[in-house]
């Protein structure tokens, strides 16, 4: 789960990490308010959406504006919040359709003398979350990774110790961290490491992280992820989540227990299991075709969830022809083909369908199919499938 | 030969008293795995399919001889069954549960490296030695004896793989299912390890997704260690980045951990790589072939 950046400012401020002071403002209005209440000569009115880049990101409609903004007075807090409210914001990771913008967050102003980069990840191969710092703050960090991975520093960290002294030490040296700071970076880092345990969160990326003029360490951006699996620990981050930054679809598919990701091709895929279902996605793109999601339907599903999945694959507009592709191990084919009849007679297929059926119970599946009446082209294996839902894709767009 | 269970491996089911726990040790039992017992905290003294159920793992171990444990046990307390496990010296714990906090396998996978356990999942359709033991969700009729060790990190497309070579005569050895978590007890390199050290396995197949940087590092390690051929799939070529393709270790993230990267790694190092799923066999029976 992701959350907008004042959210997780809020949080940071809970966990003792240093933000500024900030007001969000979900009209101009209110934006106006809240640069007079923040009381200084300057402020930055900050676009909020689940997605970075917001800083060179430009808006559809407003092709001037960016979407981070310095402001000198409330008349100008004012225009420009109306310039982001209500429209839509590309950044390099929005997609180019951008997010429309609901809600600005205005936040005082300070004296930056220094930029820097720290997130922390889990980091697969050590097994363990890793706190990382850059002297390269303000800019791309995948290309600073990329290009020149030694400006990179890292400590990993043991959950339940946290992050050591020396660790700080060590990055403080290497960042130019020096007097007076150090302990502020120390309290800074320190606390992030404790909450991105506390909160079972995946990623967590401040960037610029700012050294000002007086010495102080402040978080003047937050990007934060939770663990999906650990959610059930923090209900109280459920009220965090905020459902317009989701895919309406991918939503949908979630509650009724389906792993679904939109995609932009025209063949819609249903498939149990994730490695299979991202295989199933390949080989039709092998053979020409484009796929129209992902869809892991998992080993147990009923009939009910099977039937929500082709209702998901067929409200897309672009679903031209549908692959049912099944190696049924818990999951018998049977089942799988009973709920095939259920959905078509309840649901309605109007688009090419081709189903591959094996393991589990095959022969029983593939008996329930033929004695349907439903209009289906049946695959032997793999390739045959992709091929025969490609081959019905040209068909349907030829004609 | 065959690697981590045999016909000898006494197992039981942490979780058995579950549907899902119930459900896979009768399927087990069924496919002729030796099946000596379950655990579930409270319900001791009762029987599950015949197999006598206790509260806690110690005490099963003490009275079974038990020496493998396979783990249905719900994502908030799988991690805390695991180190039960861990604590009762078993060689192998199968953890299939899906869903547990990426920040408990931390405190897991630190034990259980310390230890003389190995933890195969989470996440994961288990382990199976074709005749002899299965140890999780997997058909048990797809796999048919022979001379592949398959090891992955998804399940249904493990399947196919198995499927795949049985009906092109190779068979199996063991299977493992190493689990689709960013965490994971037990990953390719190890297995490689004990695929290369094992005499009836004569070939290896490797199904790999997107995410992670597993795939590079058994590419480097069958290039300086493995004599064997070895042939690969690797599933999400097609996966945009930055979206979770089901599992939570499936994710290309930072320009990272995608299938091009792993595809030319896995090929620098002499493995045949499929160029669909289709065609996993194929690409085992040509690096079998070919070495």
């Amino acid at each position: 789960m992701k959350i907008h950046e004042y959210q997780g400012k809020e949080l940071f401020r809970k966990f003792g990490v240093t933000v500024l002071n900030g007001v969000v403002a979900e009209t101009p209005q209110a934006a106006r308010a809240a640069f007079a209440q923040l009381g200084g000569p300057l402020a930055v009115v900050k676009a909020q959406i689940h997605a970075g880049g917001r800083g060179k990101g430009t808006f559809i409609e407003q092709p001037e504006q960016r979407g981070v903004q310095l402001v000198r007075s409330a008349d100008e807090a004012e225009q420009v919040a109306g310039r982001m409210l209500g429209n839509r914001l590309v950044t390099i990771q929005s997609g180019e359709e951008g997010k429309v913008v609901n809600r600005v967050f205005v936040e005082a102003g300070c004296d930056i003398d220094r930029e820097l980069y720290l997130g922390i990840v889990l980091d697969r191969a050590a097994a363990k979350p890793v706190l990382m710092c850059s002297q390269e703050g303000g800019v791309e960090i995948e290309k600073v990774a990329a290009e020149t991975p030694e400006k990179i520093f890292k400590e990993h960290f043991d959950p339940a110790q946290g992050l050591e002294s020396y660790q700080v030490r060590k990055l403080c040296k290497k960042l130019g961290i020096t007097g007076a700071s150090i302990r502020a970076a120390e309290k800074f880092m320190k606390a992030l490491c404790r909450m991105f345990v506390d909160l079972d969160c995946s990623l967590m990326e401040i960037n610029p992280l700012v050294v000002t003029k007086s010495g102080d360490v402040i978080a003047l951006d937050s990007k934060i992820n939770f663990d999906d699996n650990g959610l059930f620990r923090h209900p109280e981050l459920a009220s965090l989540r905020d459902l317009s930054e989701e895919e309406e679809s991918e939503v949908r598919a979630a509650n009724a227990g389906l792993s679904y990701v939109k995609l932009d091709g025209n063949i819609g895929c249903l498939v149990n299991g994730a490695g299979l279902a991202m295989s199933t996605m390949d080989i039709i793109k092998h053979y020409g075709g484009e796929p129209a999601n992902f869809l892991d339907v998992g080993g147990g599903a009923d009939v009910d969830q099977v039937t929500e999945a082709f209702r998901i694959l067929l409200a897309d507009p672009n679903c031209k022809a549908v692959l049912v592709n099944i190696f049924g191990g818990i999951m018998r084919c049977s089942v799988i083909a009973n709920a095939l009849v259920t959905a078509a007679k309840t649901v309605g297929f109007n688009v090419p369908l081709v189903v591959r059926l094996e393991g589990t119970e095959v022969a029983e599946g593939r008996r329930i199919l033929e004695q349907s009446d439903i209009d289906c082209i049946t695959a032997l294996d793999l390739a045959d499938a992709a091929k025969k839902v490609v081959e019905a894709i040209g068909a349907v767009t030829a004609s | 030969m065959s690697i981590l269970i045999n016909k000898e491996t006494r197992v039981i089911c942490q979780g058995i008293t579950g549907s899902v726990g119930e459900f896979h040790t009768r399927g087990c039992l069924e496919y002729g795995t030796n099946m000596v017992g379950g655990v579930t905290p409270g319900k001791g003294g009762q029987k599950i399919a015949g197999l006598p159920v206790f509260d806690t793992v110690e005490e099963a171990v003490q009275a079974t001889g038990a020496n493998a444990t396979m783990i249905f046990v719900p994502p908030a307390f799988a991690a805390d069954a695991i180190l039960e496990a861990i604590d009762a010296k078993l060689d192998v714990i199968v953890a299939v549960t899906e869903g547990i906090p990426a920040l408990d396998m931390v405190r897991v996978y630190e034990r259980v490296r310390s230890s003389k356990s190995v933890l195969i999942g989470p996440n994961c359709p288990g382990v199976i030695t074709a005749d002899e033991c299965k140890i999780g969700i997997m058909p048990g009729y797809i796999h048919k004896r022979g001379k592949v060790g398959i090891m992955s990190r998804s399940g249904t497309l493990t399947y196919e793989a198995v499927w795949q070579t049985s009906n092109l005569g190779l068979g199996q050895t063991t299977c493992v299912g190493l689990g689709g978590d960013p965490i994971v007890g037990t990953s390719f390199i190890d297995v490689l390890a004990r695929f290369q050290a094992d005499d009836e396995t004569e070939a290896i197949l490797m199904i790999g997704e997107i995410g992670g940087t597993a795939e590079e590092e058994a590419a480097a390690f069958v290039k300086a260690n493995v004599t064997k051929p070895v042939a690969a799939f690797i599933a999400g070529r097609t996966a945009p980045p930055g979206k979770r393709m089901g599992h939570a270790g499936a994710i290309i993230s930072g320009g990272k951990g995608t299938a091009a990267e792993k595809i030319a790694a896995l090929e620098s190092a002499g493995i045949v790589v499929a160029s669909t799923p289709a065609e996993m066999g194929q690409a085992m029976q040509q690096a079998i072939a070919a070495a």
